[in-house]
């Protein structure tokens, strides 16, 4: 019972804390800023889906968990190097 | 296949060898090659005349018997008539137009083989008890007609006309084809006989009605009459044997045809008497006032026609009351003379229009404002020209004279009934006819005097006249010949041909055959029909003395107004341009707007759908109860979707919709379903890095400068989608009448497919076919992205061009 009350303030905080990653995307100065919120976003889910499989009490999720911190990495990278060179995958290398 | 169904396509069959024929035989004119089919056939036919005076023949062969379609024959007196006008006119036809074609100027192969397959289908029409296959037949003499008078394809004036005469004889087929199936529907049968044999039993039927009128709108476009007249003087633009042949003597007379053939069907309705009556008299006023008012020969002829159509179709009309009042003589009589008048006006007919194409072919016009004076030159032409006016006019002692004593005669008494206001109103019949018949008198006079008398004119004409030569002058002869004989001896045909004629329009007449045959002979006595045609032959002379005076009125100030054919030009204008703009207006070539049509089309139709079948249903006491992160996410939901939809930089819409697909993914993981979450992230990640390749390549937002309208029509179709969804997805959540199937697969997955993850062993082993072509729709995908990119070819022709 306490575990499930515990998981559910986690749960709150960290949707929370998404709203608040979200305000950020909407406002956010620059594009890097959105970008940095996005990534974020990726990391509180993991933290949301390690929470709820908690609550449900499976380990069905795990693989969630590690393809979420993938994928947030990926997309942020492939975004930084948007930003910073105008394309996501360079066609030559030599120019 | 008996000798009959051998005798209707002959000709048909025929026309599928005269090309080779014609490729072989440079020497001899292709006419001759064809003259013996017509003439054998109607020898053939001949050999009917004493069969039918006692009964009918029939043949039968099966073409669809599972449809009740087959090709039956029966030849009556009606369709013995018929059939002798066809194939005799027909010989005469190809005969003259082996002296008025040119061997080397003109495309016989063509000529022939397109009137061959028209007298095929004629005899088709007239010979065929099947309806389906009378419709066949019909069609067919509406297409080789077309063929026909735009023989001449190059000329502006061929192509209108063949494509006039398309329109409405065709349009009125086609409602025909729906009075037939009408027809069938009420009888299950397709058989003529049969149908008529079931009359009584369909009167009271709702069908009945319609049926009646879509055949009579058929057989008015056939016919030319009014408003549908207008076809018949634009095919003068066919050569004059073919004006001749179709539009005098036969496919004119289809209408007529089919009119008589059902009037034992049809005559108990007062619709039927009514509407032939009166659109036949209008035809014939019509006709005959605009016939006076042309200058051309064939402009002439071709009103007259349609005045002799309306007046033969009136006949039947009050013909068709002796059915409804059982066995009365009189309108027997009105029988009588239209089938005679019907005799009658093909061969004279016949004859004016061959007449018409010598004074054509000898002349080079067939204005009558430049010829005259005609007669010392070509006597023989003068006096065959004489015989066809006069008898048309209605004259002794030619046959036309009897045919219109009987016209009045029948339009006389209709004034004696007294029903429908037949004794009031009805005088109104013989009035019309009376006008109708000085008019008639009136261009009679005019085709021979101005033709034939006065002065010569040489000057106006492109060629120097001489009389023509005997073979053009044969065929004309003969049918004038015929006019002659048939107006002194009406005997002659009236019991052999026309008696049976009359007894198959109406069977009643079977039974009373003496007191019936004496109406045909009896001719003499001076009756209110003869004082009538003496009041229209005088009448008749001062008009056409005062021609002058009287006709410059007529062409300017009547015609203007109330010319049907500028109507039929301005209805296809319209048509064209009506068409024209409706799809310039509802094909913008804008995807939105189509876009806008089908939601629009999709709300109304759903919505309207669940209005009227009351499919409302909100009882959602079977829902599971939401928590706090469920409405979180929500929210969240919530927040993406109206920041992609209101931000105004492509790169925050793209990073608020990966927001919003991860965000979905973590709706995947409440709703207990891991592979699809997995599923979903991934995709998600690698559309956002998509949509950032390809928007990368796009102007910014703000170069377009498009700000949000809160109340657009789109704004007003999304929410309205938006609400209709939410609808039926709410509505469709209580109505559930069948349970799931999927404890199957919870039970068995491990059982049977030896795998614990459910979805896993539907995708590849339970449903493994959907995944197979999921697979395909990936590769499918995966190639046509490779080829749009590699294959280049339009880029490459504008760089070129650009060059």
């Amino acid at each position: 019972m306490i575990l499930k009350i515990a998981l559910s303030i986690g749960l709150l905080l960290y949707s929370i804390s998404i709203f608040l990653y979200l305000y950020r995307i909407l406002k956010g100065p620059t594009t890097s800023d959105k970008v940095i919120a996005l990534d974020s976003i990726g990391m509180n889910l993991v933290a949301i889906v390690a929470l709820l499989s908690m609550f449900f009490d499976t380990n069905a999720y795990l693989d969630v968990i590690l393809l979420i911190a993938l994928l947030a990495f990926i997309g942020t990278v492939s975004f930084a190097k948007f930003i910073e060179k105008g394309k996501v995958i360079e066609r030559e290398r030599d120019n | 296949m008996s000798l009959l169904h051998v005798a209707i396509l002959l000709p048909f069959f025929a026309a599928l060898f005269i090309p080779l024929v014609y490729k072989w035989t440079k020497k001899i004119h292709t006419g001759w090659l064809v003259l013996p089919i017509p003439v054998l056939l109607f020898i053939y036919f001949c050999s009917f005349i004493p069969k039918t005076m006692h009964q009918s023949t029939t043949a039968t062969m099966p073409w669809i018997p599972s449809f009740g379609i087959n090709f039956t024959v029966v030849v009556d007196g009606l369709s013995l008539l018929f059939a002798l006008l066809i194939t005799g006119i027909g010989s005469l036809v190809v005969f003259y137009s082996i002296y008025y074609l040119g061997k080397k100027t003109e495309r016989l192969n063509n000529f022939y083989a397109f009137l061959m397959i028209f007298m095929s289908a004629m005899l088709g029409v007239v010979l065929s008890d099947n309806l389906i296959v009378l419709y066949l037949f019909w069609e067919m003499t509406s297409i080789s007609s077309f063929l026909l008078i735009g023989y001449w394809y190059h000329r502006e004036r061929s192509r209108y006309g063949a494509r006039k005469s398309m329109m409405i004889t065709v349009f009125g087929g086609l409602m025909m084809l729906g009075g037939f199936i009408l027809l069938h529907i009420m009888t299950d049968s397709f058989s003529v006989r049969e149908i008529i044999a079931s009359g009584p039993a369909i009167t009271g039927n709702p069908l009945f009605v319609p049926a009646m009128i879509f055949i009579l709108l058929g057989a008015f476009t056939k016919s030319a009459q009014v408003p549908f007249h207008v076809w018949l003087p634009d095919a003068m633009e066919a050569p004059t044997p073919v004006s001749a042949y179709l539009h005098s003597a036969t496919m004119v007379k289809a209408g007529i045809y089919i009119v008589a053939r059902f009037t034992p069907l049809f005559a108990v309705s007062e619709v039927w008497f009514w509407t032939i009556a009166i659109v036949g008299i209008i035809t014939l006023l019509w006709g005959s006032i605009n016939a006076t008012k042309k200058n051309d020969l064939k402009a002439i002829l071709a009103y007259s026609t349609i005045s002799q159509l309306g007046l033969i179709m009136s006949l039947l009309g009050v013909g068709a009351l002796s059915l409804h009042f059982g066995n009365e003589d009189f309108y027997a009589a009105a029988i009588v003379a239209a089938v005679f008048h019907l005799f009658n006006h093909a061969t004279f007919k016949g004859s004016l229009f061959m007449m018409v194409g010598i004074v054509d072919h000898e002349t080079g016009t067939r204005d009558i404002r430049r010829l005259g004076g005609l007669m010392r030159i070509m006597p023989i032409t003068a006096t065959i020209a004489f015989i066809g006016t006069f008898a048309m006019a209605g004259l002794p002692p030619f046959n036309g004279f009897l045919s219109k004593e009987m016209f009045f005669e029948s339009m006389t008494d209709i004034v004696h009934m007294n029903l429908w206001n037949a004794d009031t109103w009805g005088v109104l019949l013989p009035v019309i006819a009376w006008i109708a018949s000085v008019f008639t008198f009136v261009y009679s006079m005019i085709i021979f005097f101005k033709t034939f008398t006065g002065k010569n004119k040489p000057y106006l004409l492109p060629k120097k006249p001489h009389e023509a030569p005997l073979g053009l002058l044969l065929p004309p002869s003969i049918l004038a010949f015929l006019v002659v004989i048939i107006g002194i001896f009406p005997n002659l045909i009236a019991g052999p041909i026309l008696e049976p004629a009359v007894k198959a329009i109406v069977p009643t007449l079977a039974t009373t055959d003496s007191d019936f045959s004496i109406h045909v002979g009896f001719w003499h006595g001076i009756t209110p029909a003869l004082l009538m045609t003496i009041g229209v032959v005088i009448v008749g002379i001062l008009l056409y003395k005062t021609n002058r005076y009287w006709k410059p009125w007529i062409t300017t100030r009547v015609p203007k107004k109330w010319r049907i054919g500028r109507a039929y030009d301005a209805s296809m204008f319209y048509l064209e341009q009506g068409s024209y703009r409706t799809t310039m207006w509802v094909m913008t070539g804008w995807l939105r707007t189509y876009l806008n049509y089908m939601l629009t089309a999709f709300i109304i139709l759903i919505i309207g759908t669940m209005f009227v079948t009351d499919a409302f249903n909100f009882n959602l006491s079977a829902m599971t109860p939401v928590t706090a992160v469920d409405f979180v996410l929500a929210a969240v939901i919530l927040v993406t979707l109206i920041g992609t939809v209101f931000s105004k930089s492509r790169i925050t819409s793209i990073i608020l919709l990966g927001a919003m697909g991860y965000t979905v993914s973590i709706f995947f993981i409440i709703s207990r379903a891991p592979d699809l979450a997995l599923t979903q992230l991934v995709i998600e990640t690698i559309s956002v890095v998509l949509y950032l390749l390809v928007f990368y390549h796009l102007p910014q937002f703000s170069n377009i400068e498009e700000k949000p309208k809160w109340f657009s029509i789109k704004t007003i179709l999304s929410i309205g989608v938006g609400i209709t969804v939410t609808l039926i997805a709410l509505s469709a959540f209580d109505t559930t009448f069948y349970d799931s199937i999927s404890q199957y697969y919870l039970d068995n997955a491990y059982k049977e497919a030896a795998g614990k993850n459910v979805v896993n062993v539907i995708l590849v082993d339970f449903r493994g076919f959907d995944t197979l072509f999921e697979t395909a729709v990936l590769a499918i995908a995966s190639i046509g992205i490779y080829a749009m990119i590699k294959l280049r070819l339009t880029k490459r022709r504008e760089k070129d061009e650009n060059q």
